[in-house]
């Protein structure tokens, strides 16, 4: 089981508590009130509470619940569909992972406010395969819920409301975490994205009218119904309000996780991890998972928000810090990247497919001393082609860390080539 | 595959709209039998839900988590994404293959192991992490490590 946070806010203040993951230890916390109020709503108004409340969908995106909420068909014959992206596998990202294992209620709770809100019928929890407890604390909890006849036909005290939730395990691949993979994949067919329009709310998981969040994202929406818009505002900046669990990892004295607003300056989140290991000095700092740029020590300031990191060339992402010290060769941080996205393509556009596999070899040549003249350029040239291509944003996600390490650690690279050989001898083993 | 695999299968249409959305639990089902699927009782899944053979095989080899070919009696993974790689997973990964005398991707001779590397296992706060049979062990280095792989039967 996934360690407690170390600085907690509302969303982690109780999950040091194992009772926490229970129905019975939920409630006693004031669990499912903001449930029991939402049920007492027109779901117009549930809507609309989401959608001025501010949250923004905490799975890489960014994008604004409620007004995701909104896109569903108020009337439709077909059976509506939520659909909750438990498929957490970006690297330097592990939230979800903790709340699903020590907050599976708050989830649980967050969808059947989305449900009655946007008048689904059904639920499907999509949790990546390897997360094998955090599944079995979600099925837990469905049958603690349906034990008590909050699932199922009209349920939770409301007549007129339907809703069942089931769990659905992903089998290993990255791409999964794709909202429109994620569909194909629940249908039993490869995760290989859409092409988008349709959207989901249109033409979602068998066809059906279908919204998808982050399990994060719905775990912050009972305390919006419960504690109020204004209360939740009072977290984070004007455009991103409320709190996220920052992972904190790679080279700092403890790593971890850790709940403070959406804003908090990235140095500060580095402090509380023990700062940097053995008293040396930061390199650089992935930001938001491996799919953002790394930017260099010199922006430690930058508020970890979308809107603060986006003027910085980087983006929020998942909130997934990875730390390097003065001792990393980003060469070799470039092959661990770019190996990462080369396994995980999904194939079925040329400029990913290619483009990918091209990034890692060069990446390996350069590191291992065997660079050509001219390999920079190309391995600068590349990711421009990869970008905006292709079906999915995956493709971008491959290009763009390299693109970081390009513009701020240029030296290094260049440093391979005329050496003929990777000059960070003390660096992590490739 | 066993006729109670098959009724354990069935069981799981009537949880999605329609019953293909049951073929990635089914294909967990089926795994359980021997620990990976052939083309035999991917040809039987493939009936089952009224689908071409190569449908479900390309289901099977899209995901990290099927295996088409016999596998050894433990799986023991070790994550080489970008924070473990940092706290020496790598390093981790060779060492334990030369203690057990195998590379990534292989099965010790005895059958007793199949070492592989996985992407992202989502414990970045606790690299390095190993999966040995769906199991997290996390916070390691390669005393910790070896010691778990030498308790496998």
């Amino acid at each position: 089981m996934i360690e407690a946070p170390a600085t907690t806010s509302y969303l982690s203040e109780h999950y040091a508590d194992e009772a926490y993951a229970t129905l019975s230890g939920y409630e006693a916390k004031g669990g499912y009130q903001g449930l029991e109020k939402a049920l007492g709503m027109e779901p117009a108004a549930i809507r609309e509470a989401v959608k001025s409340s501010g949250l923004r969908g905490r799975g890489g995106a960014g994008f604004v619940a409620g007004v995701k909420w909104g896109f569903m068909p108020e009337q439709s014959d077909a059976m509506k569909l939520i659909v909750c992206n438990g498929d957490e596998s970006e690297p330097g990202s592990f939230k979800d992972r903790l709340i699903m294992e020590r907050g599976p209620h708050q989830v649980l709770e967050g969808i059947l406010i989305g449900a009655w809100a946007m008048g689904a019928e059904r639920t499907y929890i999509y949790v990546r395969g390897e997360y094998a407890l955090s599944a079995d604390r979600l099925e837990r909890a469905i049958q603690e819920l349906r034990d008590k006849g909050k699932l199922g036909r009209d349920c939770s005290g409301k007549s007129g409301f339907s809703h069942d939730i089931i769990v659905h395990r992903g089998a290993g691949a990255y791409i999964c975490g794709e909202e429109t993979g994620l569909l194909e994949s629940l249908e039993g067919k490869k995760g290989q994205p859409r092409s988008k329009p349709p959207f989901p709310a249109q033409y979602g998981a068998f066809g059906l009218p279908t919204t998808v969040n982050n399990v994060e994202t719905f775990a912050h929406v009972p305390f919006i119904l419960d504690r109020g818009v204004d209360w939740f505002r009072g977290f984070g900046t004007e455009k991103s309000p409320g709190t996220t669990l920052f992972g904190v990892s790679g080279h700092v004295e403890r790593p971890g996780l850790f709940e403070k607003p959406l804003g908090t300056p990235l140095g500060e989140l580095i402090e509380l991890a023990g700062g940097v290991r053995g008293g040396r000095a930061l390199k650089g700092v992935g930001p938001g998972g491996l799919s953002m740029p790394i930017l260099p020590s010199s922006d430690l300031d930058v508020g970890m928000d979308e809107e603060s990191l986006s003027a910085r060339g980087s983006h929020l992402g998942t909130g997934g810090i990875m730390v390097m010290d003065e001792t990393t060769c980003m060469v070799r941080v470039a092959c661990v990247i770019s190996y990462f996205f080369r396994e995980e393509s999904c194939g079925q556009c040329t400029q990913c497919r290619e483009g990918t596999g091209w990034l890692h070899k060069l990446s390996r040549r350069i590191e291992g001393g065997r660079g050509q003249p001219g390999d920079l350029e190309v391995l600068g040239r590349l990711p421009k082609m990869m970008e905006a291509q292709t079906i999915c944003a995956f493709s971008d996600a491959a290009a763009w860390p390299i693109q970081g390490l390009l513009r701020h650690f240029r030296d290094d690279f260049e440093s391979h080539l005329p050496e003929k050989s990777c000059p960070f001898g003390e660096g992590f083993e490739l | 595959m066993r006729a109670e695999t098959r009724e354990r299968i069935e069981k799981l249409f009537d949880r999605y709209p329609e019953k293909r959305g049951a073929l990635l639990p089914a294909l967990y089902l089926a795994q359980a039998e021997r620990g990976f699927v052939d083309r035999e009782a991917a040809r039987e899944v493939a009936e089952l839900f009224d689908l071409a053979p190569v449908e479900v095989m390309e289901v099977l080899t899209f995901y990290n988590m099927f295996h088409t070919e016999p596998q050894g009696r433990h799986h023991v993974y070790v994550c080489t994404s970008l924070p473990c790689s940092l706290r020496g997973s790598r390093t981790l990964l060779r060492e334990l293959g030369e203690h057990l005398g195998v590379g990534p991707g292989e099965t010790t001779a005895d059958g007793r192991i199949s070492l592989d590397r996985e992407e992202c296992l989502g414990s970045c706060g606790t690299a390095p992490v190993l999966r040995v049979d769906g199991r997290y062990c996390e916070n390691l280095d390669l005393d910790s490590a070896r010691r778990i792989v030498d308790e496998l039967e």
